[in-house]
């Protein structure tokens, strides 16, 4: 047990900063449990990764530290029409990493294990499975893991509807309102949003995504701007989520028809808030689409599209207690993987705000892991196993 | 002579300003590339039929009063012709700023093969399209809009009916249903949203351009003497089907009736094709007159964007003569800033003078075509806006009230509304204008849609054959 929970003179005041998934589905668990939520967005709820991701809603081939958390969001994944009123277009068909090489293979291999203790529907594919199973996928295919029960949900939806439900239980939700300043105070903090008087909380949630801020010194992180297109509907492959494990290309089909797939990086402005795709990536990318769907059938690309997102250089988020500042927690950089968490971070942050505890285990995102040193330009990003996914 | 060029000018667009702006380019000795998505120049006033139809129909035929200025643009594109990188059945699909303040184009030719092209400025003329307002039974097979009608008979020498109704506003209702009518067809009747006093209202400001003013006058009296019904303030309410034909319900104020027809031409004026400035970066005005969104630029035609001349109705709906000027002054502003050529003092005032007569009319003809709000605010719930993604008037309603109102691309993101293979250009002006009425906010608070790459749909041999 840690210090004394919030059994309360008064209800906790916690101002969230950043209205993506995170900060809204933090927003909604806190504001069921109780707490005086005041959240500021400085865009649009979902303006930002949370709603331009690929949408991917997926346990399968997480680092280990990942999983208490994944494995947690999933099931909030399935209480989505209970606790905000709509299923934002969850489906389940499950998800196929694919290797290409054998090293690849032995990467899947070495995962298997991992998967199955947590409980995961998880088996390895050999070629021959791959081909009796998947008869329309090409490519030069070694094997694959498939992983029942991941799939996809529509980003668009998830998080305003998270931060509708937050609304309907008593949180202020500020859209176009940027935090200029945050200063301790005795017990507490003082925010100072733009155009809006000055709030006193008693805790901050720095939901930020991939623009930190606080009082803590921060760690060497990168930005990216994963890359996605779309085409028009075609008919139903009944496909699973598929990705390779290099990285390179993922995709998904929408319960439309339209093929969602992404690869490569664009590039983002000076202002570090606006990205677009890289023009070299609409004959890339496509192109290894038409290894994984070899045909002559035209499909058109209809659009295409980016979103920013902040890269820890262990792949894994800042999560949890500030190290140095008492009443605030952080809860960016998630490494292009944060989506499917998203909800179980809410759910997390809001137990720890709540109760002073809780029962995930938030160990490898420990916000003190890293040695925090001045941060550095961006630098271009590698190559990333399903970015935003 | 003209001389080569390592990072040339590009001209998009061979309708009027495009032709007029390459003209003035290879005057000042460049040799310029011009990119166009037609098979021959001329641009959708001056679309020209495939040569196994060309014989059928001659230019006055096609053209009417306008057949002098087509020939004459036509005959000015060949002394061109030998100058110019000209690239028929090209699509500019993307456009991108790139290092050392030049920019990138990318194309799909004729051949289906793409190409990156890089330049170092770049005219835009890329036209406008129909503005169509929907009604419940506008996605029935035999409706049309008006300048899809036009063409079918222009290119194709075809009517979409013999008794064909046209309904909205604008210039090109009463234009079209003549050219109907002077090639055979027997229009059922022209609903007109403007009402005859708007119109006398507006006739003052419209009087800058005399003879184009008395032109459409004269049109609407032939129709009239021809017998064509001619319903003033009136607005199209659906269209039915009924037995093999038609049946389309008006209504003005308290008067309503029914018109039956075997086709349907509509629409509400015209829409800039604004895509390709805007993945430039040009910044857009909302002007409550037309109702629309229009790109910025200087009395020129330049853009805030350094190096992206706009020319034509790309800017603003003026028309097909003005382009003409607004082309040649588009590329006149091009020389200068990259210190190639001078345009002479008289011949500045001259084009500037066809301009400012061309904007005085445009706004009468905004005043008297303006968009009636009962077309959008009492539009049935029924009715689809987005035929790509089927999302009807009371899908956005609901989405509105579910999610609160944002703004536009907030409403695309939830409905789908946008997001199909035209991505918007039919439905975005209709959902904010929808979003607003329905919100009870100023007509700009929507916003206008953001543009993403490929401005039309690209296609890919992606998908597996035979599967599914």
């Amino acid at each position: 047990m840690t210090s004394a929970p919030a059994i309360l003179r008064r209800r906790p005041r916690v101002c969230i900063i950043g209205g993506g998934i995170v900060g809204a589905s933090a927003a909604l668990f806190l504001a069921m449990g109780g707490a005086e939520v005041t959240l500021f967005e400085r865009d649009r709820i979902g303006a930002h990764a949370s709603g331009v991701n690929f949408g991917g809603v997926r346990r399968h081939a997480r680092p280990a530290g990942d999983l208490p958390l994944s494995l947690r969001a999933h099931r909030i994944w399935h209480r989505l029409p209970e606790l905000v009123g709509h299923h934002c277009d969850l489906a389940t068909p499950g998800h196929l990493k694919l290797a290409e090489t054998e090293d690849q293979m032995a990467v899947l291999e070495a995962w298997l294990p991992v998967g199955l203790q947590a409980g995961l529907d998880v088996r390895l594919l050999g070629r021959a499975d791959l081909a009796r199973r998947f008869p329309w996928l090409g490519g030069n295919v070694a094997g694959g893991s498939f992983c029942a029960g991941d799939g996809f949900a529509n980003p668009r939806l998830v998080a305003l509807a998270m931060a509708r439900a937050a609304e309907r239980h008593g949180a202020a939700i500020h859209e176009s309102c940027r935090v200029r300043d945050m200063t301790p105070r005795a017990g507490g903090w003082q925010l100072d949003p733009e155009g809006r008087p000055p709030i006193e909380v008693d805790q901050v949630i720095l939901a930020t995504g991939a623009w930190p801020l606080g009082p803590d010194p921060l760690p060497d992180f990168r930005v990216g701007a994963p890359q996605m297109f779309v085409t028009e509907p075609v008919p139903l492959l009944h496909m699973p989520v598929l990705g390779l494990i290099s990285g390179a290309i993922y995709l998904r089909q929408s319960q439309r028809g339209n093929l969602i797939f992404g690869g490569g990086q664009g590039s983002i402005a000076p202002d570090g808030r606006r990205s677009r795709p890289d023009p070299a990536g609409f004959s890339r990318t496509p192109a290894l689409l038409q290894r994984l769907l070899p045909g002559r059938a035209n499909a058109a690309i209809i659009r295409s599209w980016t979103g920013i997102e902040a890269h820890l250089p262990d792949g894994l988020p800042m999560l949890g207690p500030s190290p140095s500042a008492e009443g605030v927690f952080h809860a960016w950089g998630f490494c292009g993987h944060g989506f499917q968490t998203g909800p179980g971070v809410g759910e997390v942050l809001a137990e720890l705000i709540l109760t002073g505890q809780t029962a995930t285990d938030l160990s490898a995102f420990d916000p003190a892991r890293f040695a925090t040193v001045p941060r550095r330009a961006p630098a271009p990003p590698g190559p990333d196993m399903e970015s935003l996914t | 002579m003209t001389r080569p060029d390592p990072l040339p000018a590009a001209v998009i667009g061979a309708g009027p300003a495009g032709l007029r702006a390459a003209q003035r380019l290879v005057a000042a000795g460049l040799r310029p590339i011009l990119l166009d998505e037609a098979a021959e120049p001329g641009g959708q006033i001056y679309r020209r039929p495939p040569p196994a139809l060309a014989a059928l129909r001659g230019p006055a035929a096609l053209y009417g009063a306008d057949a002098g200025r087509a020939l004459a643009l036509a005959r000015m594109f060949e002394t061109i012709r030998g100058h110019v990188d000209y690239r028929p059945q090209t699509l500019v699909w993307n456009a991108a700023r790139v290092a050392g303040g030049a920019f990138l184009l990318q194309l799909r030719g004729a051949d289906g093969v793409d190409a990156d092209l890089r330049v170092r400025a770049v005219v835009l003329a890329t036209g406008a399209m129909d503005r169509v307002v929907p009604v419940p039974g506008w996605t029935r097979p035999g409706v049309f809009s008006l300048g899809g009608a036009q063409v079918i008979l222009k290119a194709q020498a075809h009517l979409i009916g013999r008794r064909p109704v046209f309904a909205g506003s604008g210039p090109l209702l009463y234009l079209v249903a003549w050219q109907y009518a002077k090639a055979g067809a027997r229009p059922a009747a022209v609903i007109d949203a403007a009402s005859l006093g708007a119109k006398m209202r507006a006739a003052p400001a419209m009087l800058a351009r005399p003879r184009l003013l008395l032109r459409g006058a004269r049109m609407a009296l032939d129709l009239r003497r021809m017998g064509v019904p001619v319903i003033e303030g009136a607005l199209a309410e659906r269209i039915e089907q009924r037995g093999d034909g038609l049946v389309l319900h008006w209504r003005a104020g308290s008067r309503s009736g029914l018109v039956d027809c075997d086709a349907v031409g509509m629409g509400h004026g015209l829409k800039p094709e604004r895509q390709l400035a805007d993945l430039l970066g040009c910044p857009v005005v909302f002007d409550p007159r037309s109702g629309q969104w229009h790109s910025t630029t200087d009395a020129a035609g330049r853009s805030p964007v350094s190096g992206v001349y706009l020319a034509g109705d790309m800017v603003r709906i003026n028309g097909a003569h003005c382009a003409e000027a607004a082309g040649e002054m588009a590329a006149g502003a091009l020389l200068r800033d990259l210190g190639l050529a001078r345009v002479s003092a008289p011949r500045r005032a001259l084009l500037r003078l066809a301009l400012a007569r061309a904007a005085t009319f445009r706004r009468g003809l905004e005043q008297a075509f303006a968009l009636p709000p009962a077309a959008i605010r009492d539009m049935p719930d029924d009715t689809i806006v987005c035929r790509c993604e089927g999302v009807s008037a009371g899908d956005l309603r609901r989405a509105i009230d579910l999610w609160g109102p944002a703004d536009l691309n907030r409403l695309k993101a939830v409905t789908r509304c946008g997001m199909g293979r035209c991505q918007g250009r039919l439905c975005g002006a209709t959902a904010g204008a929808l979003m607003a009425a329905e919100a009870g906010l100023p007509p700009d608070a929507p916003g206008p849609l953001r543009g993403q790459a490929p401005v039309k749909p690209l296609p890919l041999p992606i998908f597996p054959k035979g599967a599914a």
